[in-house]
């Protein structure tokens, strides 16, 4: 709970809350730091293993073997999470897995099995970017900024 | 060859671990934390720091979400050389192109074949 909801609570409330506080599990910070980067690194070797395939044995230079590695893993990512595999890695792995490209594969992929009922426009049409949309509109908007101030600056001579 | 595949270990595992810091410790909701991976990696290749980042580690750079944001910005900064300030707009999802219409593709596939499950 933020600050400035707190100021609004009354003695009881506050009593409550800091009740609550003292019973909310501690969370084991240096395991699961652990775990995400183990699984992490794992996903980004997995990575590097496709990169050096795909320029290998197709026509991929270092620089754009980057577009086809991240639409291999997305496939792999969504595959698992049809599957339902990639739950349970993510319950165990937090941010490792959360964190690679995979994990914004999954963020779309359960939302649309996820809203499969409701039908295929309301339901998974509408519902695909529930969740990974934030990372999309803020990214975009983000870029448009530091691309017109880098633009602006080499306009002006810098 | 060994060690670009020990850096990229080493770097994606971090990037994971500072997004779980993230979770942890400043108690950030998981969709607040990708939203300010993905922005500091559009900020980092504001400043140029990126795409030495990812020839230092290949697949352990591209392969996080902060490359998302490095993606956008480089799409954008790409067409706006040729085009000008229009290309910011029309070109910012030049590189990214690949994540997303693959996610988007794959993700109606899958709801297709499969159902919900639990």
């Amino acid at each position: 709970m933020s600050d400035k909801k707190k100021k609004k609570l009354t003695p009881i409330q506050k009593e409550y809350q800091l009740f609550a506080k003292e019973r909310e599990p501690q969370r084991p910070l240096l395991a699961n730091c652990l775990r995400a980067f183990l699984f992490g690194g794992l996903i980004c070797t997995v990575g590097q293993v496709f990169t050096y395939l795909y320029m290998a044995f197709f026509d991929f230079t270092e620089k754009t073997a980057g577009d086809p590695t991240v639409a291999t893993m997305i496939f792999i990512s969504v595959l698992l999470t049809g599957l339902g595999v990639y739950d349970h890695l993510a319950q165990w792995a937090g941010a490792g897995t959360a964190v690679p490209v995979t994990g914004f594969a999954n963020a779309v992929a359960s939302a649309a099995i996820e809203h499969r009922s409701e039908g295929f426009v309301l339901g998974v049409a509408a519902n695909m970017f529930k969740l990974a949309g934030s990372v999309i509109v803020f990214g975009t908007f983000a870029a448009f900024v530091i691309a017109l101030i880098r633009v602006t600056i080499t306009k002006m001579g810098g | 060859m060994l060690s670009q595949f020990f850096w990229a270990f080493v770097v994606g595992g971090l990037i994971c671990v500072i997004g779980q810091i993230m979770l942890d410790v400043f108690k950030l909701t998981p969709a607040h934390m990708l939203t300010i991976l993905v922005v500091s990696g559009a900020i980092m290749d504001g400043f140029g720091l990126y795409e030495p980042l990812i020839d230092f580690a290949g697949a352990g750079a591209t392969v996080p979400i902060t490359s998302f944001g490095n993606a956008l910005v480089h799409g954008a900064m790409a067409e706006a050389e040729q085009n000008g300030l229009i290309g910011i707009v029309t070109g910012i999802f030049e590189v990214t192109s690949a994540g997303i219409s693959s996610a988007i593709i794959f993700g109606f596939l899958a709801a297709l074949v499969f159902k919900p499950k639990g």
